[in-house]
C-alpha cells in the first residue's frame, strides 16, 4: 500500500460503528506487500487442520487460545453467504462471533459440493452445517463434563464457553480445545442439534454484513486486486465467433507498445466447448493499459468457423417454427387434443425471450502462477473445484498439483461457475514463466459469455363455456445447457423441470413438450436459468386468459392453480422431476404455498383497489428452486422509456431463512434484475458475433429506472430451507408485461419489453 | 514523462504514459485497488474518483489531466471509513457483491457536498451513471438519505 494512504484498520472501523465483529478475517491486503507473495481471501488464518486444538471436520477448528476458525466453503458473490454460513455454524456451536475467524475454502472435494449455484448453499447444506457446529460443541461439552465428572447433559455451551449451571463452573472453548481434540469424533446420530429457538443470531431480523466495512473502504479483495511479483497482465483477442480460429496474425505493432512483453497464441476451442478457453491471441504486458493497447494493435485474420451461420433474426423464426410442430411430450394428463377440440374458446399465444448476458460488474479475471510442477490460481470463481479440474487438464497436471483460492466475486449470476477464465490464466502463466493475471474487458464479457438460452414458447389454453380452463398445451424450444458439453439439440425432461413440469395446474388435460433448438453459442446457467422464460410465458398466458374472460387475473391465477394440495408425479403427469435435486417428500410441488404468496402479495399491494390510482398493475407467481414467489408491479407512464415501474411488492416462501436481511436484499435485487432482463434484456447475434458490446447497448436498469419502493414479504416458516438467490427473478418479467398491458392495453409477448413499447 | 498527483493527500510522482487512464495509474501503479474497472467507457461508474473534488470516471480520464491536481479515492474518502455515507452503507446493509460500491459512494459523496439534502429526483440524476448489477439501488437511495440526515424513506 502506498505511503500516506489512510490505512483503515478493521477494529477501529468496527468500533466506530459500534459493531462487535472484531476478529473476522475480512479485508485482506493486496499481495504486493506479502513477502511470500501468497494470499487468498484469508491467507494467514490458520487452516483448521493445522495446529493444536479441536478439528473434528474440515469446517471448524478451535484453538487453545479460544479462536474459532470457521470455513466458508461457498463463494461470496453478493448473496451474503459469508455472513450466513459461519453464523449458522457458530450458533450451533455456541461460539462468540468476536472470537470467530472466517476462512474462505480453496477448491477441494473434502468440503463437498462447492459449486455456488442453484440457490443451494443453505438449501442443501443447512443440516450438514448445523452438524458441523454441533459435533464440535458435543466434543467440547464432553471434555468439560469429563473434567468436572458430571453428565454432559447437565452442561451447556454458549458464549465460547461450556457452563455447568448446578455447580456454577465454566471453562472457555480454548481451555477445552486440546482435551476435546483427543476425543473420538462422535457419529452423526450421537450428535444433538439445538432447538431452532436457541439459534439466536439466525433468528434475528438483521445479521451484520461481515464484509461490509471492507467493501465501503475499498479494502475488500476481488479477483483483479491481487498482485504477485513479476506478474504480467494478459488481455486476449478472442475469435469473435465461438469455435473460430486464428487464420494468421501479426503482432509486430503490438510488441512495439511500451510495456508489452509477450504475445502468446491460445489453444483453439473445439466442440463441445465446455469450460475450454475460447482461443485467440494473448498480449502480456506490465500493466492493464499496455495490454489493452497491445491487443488493439494486433493484426489478426480470423477463420470464423461453423457458428458464423448464427443470426438471431433468422433463428427467431426457426424457434417459432419449432414450437409450431410437435415436440417430445414430457408432461401428459388427460387428452389435450380432444379437450382443445371441444373447448368453447381457445386462447393461444407465442412468446420469445432472447439470450441474456450475465454482465457481473466485475468481468471475469484470474491470476495464476505455475512453478515447480504446481499451479496456484486466485480467482472470483463460483466453482473452485471445476476450476481446479480444468486447470489441471489444460496443464496436464494432477489435481493435487493445483490449488484454487477463491476471492470475493464482483457478482456471479452463474457466469463464474465456468472455469474458462481460470484455465486461460494457468495456460498463460506456464507459457510466460511468470505469474499472469488475465483481465477480461466488458466487451470480452459480453462477446464471450455463456448466455442464457434463447427461447420461444407456444401456449394454448382451452376454456369451457364458463371460462374454466380445461386444456393446457405448452411447447417450449431452447438450446439447453447440455449443448455446451455435448451434441444435444433439444431440451430434455430434466430441463423442463424448470418451471414447466412443476407448475401446479388444476386442469384436467395438460401436455408440455420440449422442441428442437440447435445451439450456436455457449449456453450456460444464468440466475434463474430457464425459469426466466418459462415464467414469462406462463405468467403472461394466465393474464391473457383472465383478460379474454374479463376476469380478475388474481382470481384466474388461483383458479388455475386450484385448491391447496401437494402434487404427486402422477398428478403432474410426469415420469420424473429432478426437483432441483430435492426429494419430493421433503419439497413437494405445493399448490397451497403458491396460492399463499399470491394471496399475500395481492393483499399487501391492495390489488383489489388497484384501478383507483391511475397506475397499471401486473401480477405473476412462480415456483423455482423449490421456493414460491409472487410479484405485483405498478407501472406509470414515463417520458423516456414510455413506462416505468413505480412500485413493487414481492412475497417469497423459502421455508426457514438463515439470514433474513440478506434474503430481503436478494428479493430487492431480484426485482431490479428482473426488470433489467425483461425491459432491456437481450443479446443478439449476427454472423455468429454478439451485436452488443458494452452497457451502452447491453442495457441494465439504472437507479431511476427501478421502483423507489420495493416491499418485501418473507412468509414465516419452520419448513426446510429452500432457494433464495434465484427464485425472486422469474415472476418479475411477466408481472411487468402484465402491468404494461393494464396501463397501455398493449400486450407485449417478446423481451425486451421496451422495444415492444416503441414498435 | 512523469506526472505529479496529490493522491489522498499525499504527493506522488508517477513515471507513466501520460495517456494512461487514471484508473490504471491508481490500480496498477499506485496499488490503490478500491477503484474498480467495470466498462472502460464511462458507462458504469465503478471507477468513480474525485479530481479536485469533482466526480470523474477514472477509466476515461488520462492521467495527465490529474497532473498537478488532487485525486481522492475510496481509500482516502475519510479516516477510518468514518464518512457518514460509509457508516450508513454498513448500517443499512447496502452492498451485495460490493464491486460497484466504491464508485457509488464516491458519486454520492460529491452529491452530498453539492446538495446536502438531495431530493429523490436529484439522487436519481446524480447516481444515474453508477450501475449496480446486484440491484442495491433501493438501499443506496436509503443510505444517501440517511447520511444526509433525512428519513430513509420506505424501500
Amino acid at each position: 500500500m502506498s505511503q500516506g494512504v489512510v490505512r483503515v484498520t478493521r477494529r477501529s472501523f468496527l468500533v466506530g460503528l459500534n459493531l462487535s465483529l472484531a476478529g473476522l478475517a475480512i479485508g485482506l491486503p493486496a499481495l504486493a506487500d506479502e513477502p511470500s507473495g501468497r494470499a487468498g481471501p484469508s491467507p494467514r488464518a490458520a487452516a483448521p487442520e493445522d495446529g493444536p486444538g479441536l478439528h473434528p471436520n474440515p469446517f471448524v477448528h478451535v484453538a487453545p487460545d479460544g479462536t474459532v476458525t470457521i470455513v466458508c466453503h461457498r463463494s461470496e458473490m453478493g448473496q451474503g453467504v459469508r455472513s450466513s454460513i459461519p453464523v449458522l455454524i457458530a450458533d450451533e456451536l455456541g461460539a462468540d462471533m468476536a472470537r470467530v475467524v472466517i476462512r474462505q475454502a480453496d477448491g477441494d472435494k473434502k468440503y463437498g459440493d462447492q459449486n455456488t449455484d442453484g440457490s443451494s448453499s443453505i438449501r442443501k447444506f443447512y443440516d450438514d452445517l448445523r452438524y458441523v457446529g454441533a459435533t464440535a460443541r458435543t466434543m467440547l461439552v464432553a471434555a468439560a463434563a469429563a473434567k468436572w465428572k458430571v453428565k454432559p447433559e447437565t452442561c451447556e455451551a454458549r458464549g465460547n464457553m461450556v457452563h455447568h449451571a448446578p455447580t456454577k463452573r465454566s471453562l472457555g472453548f480454548g481451555e477445552l480445545a486440546e482435551a476435546a481434540g483427543k476425543l473420538p469424533v462422535p457419529k452423526r446420530e450421537d450428535v444433538k442439534l439445538r432447538p431452532k429457538s436457541e439459534l439466536t443470531r439466525v433468528n434475528s431480523p438483521v445479521l451484520p454484513l461481515l464484509d461490509g466495512p471492507a467493501v465501503v473502504t475499498g479494502q475488500a479483495v476481488f479477483g483483479a486486486d491481487l498482485k504477485l511479483p513479476d506478474m504480467l497482465i494478459a488481455v486476449i483477442a478472442r475469435p469473435p465467433v465461438v469455435g473460430g480460429k486464428v487464420a494468421r496474425y501479426d503482432a509486430s505493432r503490438a510488441m512495439k507498445i511500451p510495456g508489452v512483453k509477450r504475445v502468446v497464441e491460445m489453444p483453439a476451442a473445439t466442440r463441445p466447448y465446455g469450460f475450454q478457453p475460447w482461443g485467440g491471441i494473448a498480449v502480456l504486458a506490465e500493466n492493464s493499459w499496455a495490454a489493452m493497447r497491445g491487443r488493439a494493435a494486433l493484426d489478426i485474420t480470423w477463420d470464423p468457423g461453423e457458428n458464423a451461420v448464427y443470426d438471431s433474426a433468422t433463428y427467431r423464426e426457426k424457434l417459432l417454427a419449432s414450437v409450431r410442430e410437435a415436440g417430445t411430450p414430457y408432461r401428459n394428463v388427460g387428452d389435450v387434443d380432444a379437450a382443445l377440440a371441444k373447448a368453447a374458446r381457445v386462447v393461444e399465444a407465442e412468446y420469445v425471450v432472447p439470450h441474456l448476458a450475465h454482465m457481473p460488474m466485475e468481468p471475469p479475471v484470474a491470476l495464476a502462477r505455475v512453478a515447480g510442477g504446481r499451479c496456484e490460481v486466485w480467482a472470483p470463481t463460483q466453482h473452485p473445484q471445476a476450476a481446479r479440474t480444468q486447470v489441471a487438464k489444460i496443464l496436464g497436471l494432477g489435481e493435487d498439483a493445483v490449488a484454487v483460492h477463491v476471492t470475493l466475486l464482483g457478482g456471479g449470476f452463474g457466469r463464474k461457475s465456468k472455469a474458462d477464465f481460470a484455465a486461460e490464466a494457468a495456460f498463460l502463466a506456464r507459457e510466460a514463466g511468470v505469474p499472469v493475471r488475465v483481465q477480461w474487458t466488458r466487451e470480452d464479457d459480453i462477446h464471450h459469455d455463456y448466455y442464457n438460452a434463447v427461447n420461444a414458447q407456444r401456449l394454448r389454453a382451452g376454456l369451457d363455456a364458463n371460462g374454466k380452463v380445461i386444456a393446457w398445451h405448452h411447447r417450449t424450444a431452447f438450446p439447453p445447457i447440455a449443448s455446451t458439453f455435448g451434441d444435444v439439440d433439444k431440451p430434455a425432461i430434466t430441463d423442463l423441470q424448470q418451471g414447466v413440469l412443476d407448475v401446479a395446474l388444476d386442469v384436467p388435460n395438460v401436455r408440455a413438450e420440449g422442441c428442437k433448438a440447435q445451439a450456436h453459442v455457449r449456453i450456460g446457467w444464468y440466475r434463474s436459468v430457464y425459469n426466466i422464460f418459462h415464467a414469462f410465458g406462463i405468467g403472461s398466458m394466465i393474464d391473457e386468459i383472465a383478460h379474454a374472460r374479463g376476469a380478475d387475473p388474481r382470481d384466474v391465477w388461483l383458479e388455475i392453480i386450484g385448491p391447496p394440495r401437494t402434487m404427486s408425479l402422477q398428478d403432474l403427469g410426469v415420469e420424473k422431476l429432478v426437483n432441483y435435486g430435492e426429494k419430493l417428500e421433503k419439497h413437494p410441488v405445493d399448490a397451497g404455498r403458491l396460492r399463499r404468496v399470491i394471496e399475500r402479495v395481492t393483499a399487501s399491494s391492495n390489488w383489489s383497489g388497484r384501478k383507483k390510482d391511475g397506475r397499471g398493475y401486473g401480477l405473476a407467481a412462480h415456483r423455482s428452486f423449490v421456493t414460491y414467489t409472487a410479484v405485483v408491479l405498478a407501472v406509470v407512464p414515463d417520458e423516456r422509456n414510455k413506462v416505468r415501474v413505480d412500485e413493487a411488492w414481492i412475497c417469497m416462501d423459502a421455508g426457514s431463512v438463515v439470514n433474513q436481511d440478506r434474503a430481503r436484499a436478494q428479493m430487492e435485487g431480484s426485482v431490479v434484475m428482473g426488470i433489467s432482463n425483461a425491459f432491456f434484456g437481450g443479446i443478439t447475434m449476427k454472423g455468429g458475433r454478439a451485436e452488443q458490446s458494452n452497457f451502452r447497448d447491453a442495457r441494465i436498469a439504472r437507479i431511476g429506472e427501478v421502483p423507489r419502493k420495493i416491499h418485501v414479504d418473507l412468509v414465516p416458516s419452520d419448513g426446510p430451507p429452500c432457494g433464495v438467490g434465484e427464485p425472486g427473478v422469474p415472476p418479475v418479467g411477466p408481472a411487468l408485461a402484465n402491468a404494461v398491458f393494464a396501463l397501455t392495453g398493449k400486450r407485449i409477448r417478446e423481451v425486451p419489453i421496451v422495444r415492444g413499447l416503441f414498435a | 514523462m512523469s506526472v505529479r498527483i496529490r493522491v489522498n493527500g499525499v504527493e506522488k510522482t508517477l513515471d507513466v504514459d501520460p495517456e494512461m487512464p487514471l484508473l490504471w495509474a491508481l490500480r496498477d501503479v499506485l496499488g490503490l485497488t478500491g477503484t474498480k474497472y467495470g466498462c472502460g467507457q464511462a458507462l458504469c461508474g465503478a471507477c468513480t474518483v474525485h479530481l479536485d473534488g469533482q466526480v470523474v470516471r477514472a477509466c476515461v480520464t488520462p492521467v495527465r489531466r490529474a497532473d498537478g491536481h488532487a485525486v481522492t479515492t475510496i481509500e482516502g474518502l475519510a479516516p477510518e471509513g468514518s464518512h457518514p455515507l460509509q457508516r450508513a452503507w454498513v448500517e443499512l446493509g447496502v452492498p451485495q457483491c460490493g464491486f460497484c460500491q466504491a464508485g457509488q459512494i464516491m458519486t454520492a459523496a460529491a452529491l452530498l457536498k453539492a446538495k446536502p439534502k438531495p431530493s429523490d429526483d436529484e439522487i436519481d440524476q446524480s447516481m444515474a451513471g453508477n450501475l449496480c448489477r446486484c440491484g442495491a439501488y433501493p438501499r443506496i437511495r436509503a443510505a444517501i438519505r440517511k447520511a444526509a440526515g433525512m428519513p430513509e424513506g420506505e424501500r
